[in-house]
């Protein structure tokens, strides 16, 4: 009968505004041994990691995601590189300084990382919360393998890390990064150039070998860890557009 | 694993092992007095001392915000900035490097606090073994009465306190140190430790310590100026 059919979807219209779609809850794995005594069946929040080069639209993304999950009804927890209690600032020095060899820096960052696992990611997971990482093993595992550390070794360091329901990495062009970097800074970084690896005296050029060569890393990455490659290249709206829907899917547990 | 020696490196690395009041730093320290006083290259280290990394893990330690992966990391920190900066430099310049505490103490030490043994291993496998391992194997009421006679107050991660043993901080190191002790005779013939008895009188145990460093290391090498 149309009647009684229609009155229940008029009720549906008049509360969409405030329906709040609980997420479905789905397995999570470390991706080695994990962290001592953590169970991941009690993680019931979402983390979604957003990758890519400074100029890659990353902060503009994660922003609008935030925006978005928050008026969606769901609390949304930030974490980023360098943002540990533990070893932000010591880490922060060392880079100033530039004077701490390969292996030291990437186990500071990996202390980095760890901190924040278990002190922010873990606990916001178990609470229930989105936990937004503004780049996460995948950036630190690039650039190391950039600069020769052995990939082995790397994948034992990270096995500590829990596999993200969603990771995007904005690729965007060397090309393009470089003008949307001058855009905004009117300088290049020198980490972000790779300047350590000596690969070019002139910055300009060392930052688009550098960044093609992370570009590469993240591609042959991707085969092993399976995220979406994300045109960076689009309009923020429509890059952000994709974001959601597979967002979405993760949030219907699918 | 390999050695410096298997590395091809002229430099000899020689490390001290054992619980904390099992003499070893006395015994590494007069045999540092002995090489210097042959006028042989010796450089001396000791595990926690890198300098940037250190302000981390005494804040850390001091705030009690490290779980037993972070505790690992920072010292695997600690010690990668000292191996790649001093000890390798030194190893390939010819040194005799002298080593208070290797990845041995972390080998033990982590997986008594429940990180996985393999990825302890793991993360510290950029590092090369040892030319020559000490390790003072004290009887544990020996080692314990020489660190709780001495120094009353415990600080919490030398008590294991973290580990939630018992409320008690004098309890909770003995138990502590026990199960480290065990993780050391667990490593020892695997990794072909050198081991002392460290209930010996101090000068017998150094006797013996200096009679197998010049057997096993052709220290005539390690001049500082070679004889024309």
């Amino acid at each position: 009968m149309p009647r009684s059919k229609s009155a229940p979807k008029d009720r549906v219209s008049r509360i969409v505004g405030s329906s709040v779609l609980v997420p479905k809850v789905t397995p999570k794995t470390f991706y080695g041994h994990g962290i001592p005594d953590i169970d991941s069946n009690h993680l019931t929040g979402k983390l979604i990691a957003v990758e890519g080069a400074d100029g890659s639209g990353r902060s503009t993304q994660i922003a609008r995601l935030v925006q978005w999950l928050e008026a969606s009804g769901h609390h949304t927890v930030q974490v980023g590189l360098k943002r540990s209690t533990l070893v932000s600032e010591e880490l922060e020095q060392a880079q100033q300084g530039n004077i701490l060899a390969r292996t030291t820096l990437s186990l500071f960052y990996a202390t980095d990382f760890a901190d924040q696992l278990e002190n922010t990611i873990l606990p916001a997971l178990r609470a229930g919360s989105m936990v937004i990482a503004d780049r996460y093993i995948y950036t630190l595992m690039a650039r190391d393998l950039v600069r020769g550390v052995d990939e082995t070794w790397l994948r034992n360091l990270y096995g500590i890390a829990l596999a993200p329901d969603a990771v995007f990495y904005l690729e965007v062009c060397p090309e393009l990064l470089v003008q949307r970097v001058f855009a905004k800074n009117q300088s290049l970084d020198y980490w972000e150039s790779g300047m350590d690896l000596g690969l070019s005296r002139d910055m300009f050029d060392s930052f688009l070998r550098y960044q093609g060569l992370m570009r590469d890393t993240f591609r042959r990455l991707q085969q092993t860890y399976g995220f979406d490659i994300v045109d960076g290249e689009r309009s923020p709206d429509a890059i952000n557009a994709e974001l959601q829907s597979r967002i979405e899917a993760v949030l219907a547990g699918r | 694993m390999q050695k410096f020696s298997d590395l091809g490196y002229p430099g000899r690395l020689i490390a001290v092992e054992g619980l904390d009041g099992s003499g070893k730093s006395t015994q590494i320290f007069l045999l540092k007095r002995w090489l210097e006083m042959q006028g042989l290259k010796v450089f001396f280290s000791e595990w926690n001392s890198s300098a940037l990394v250190k302000s981390a893990t005494s804040k850390g330690k001091k705030q009690n915000l490290l779980t037993p992966t972070t505790f690992s990391l920072i010292h695997a920190t600690d010690f990668a900035d000292r191996y790649e900066r001093q000890l390798v430099p030194l190893l390939k310049a010819g040194y005799i490097v002298l080593c208070d505490r290797y990845i041995f103490t972390a080998y033990a030490r982590d997986v008594v606090r429940g990180c996985p043994p393999e990825w302890v291993r793991g993360v510290y496998n950029f590092a090369a073994l040892p030319d020559l391992t000490f390790f003072f194997k004290a009887s544990l009421d020996v080692s314990l009465s020489r660190i709780l006679d001495n120094r009353p107050t415990l600080k919490h991660h030398e008590a294991g306190m973290d580990l939630n043993l018992s409320p008690d901080p004098y309890e909770s190191f003995r138990i502590f140190q026990g199960r480290i002790f065990e993780q050391y005779l667990s490593m020892s013939t695997e990794f072909g430790f050198l081991v002392m008895d460290a209930n010996q009188r101090i000068e017998e145990q150094q006797g013996l310590v200096r009679r197998l460093v010049s057997t096993h290391i052709d220290l005539g090498q390690f001049r500082l100026t070679r004889a024309a």
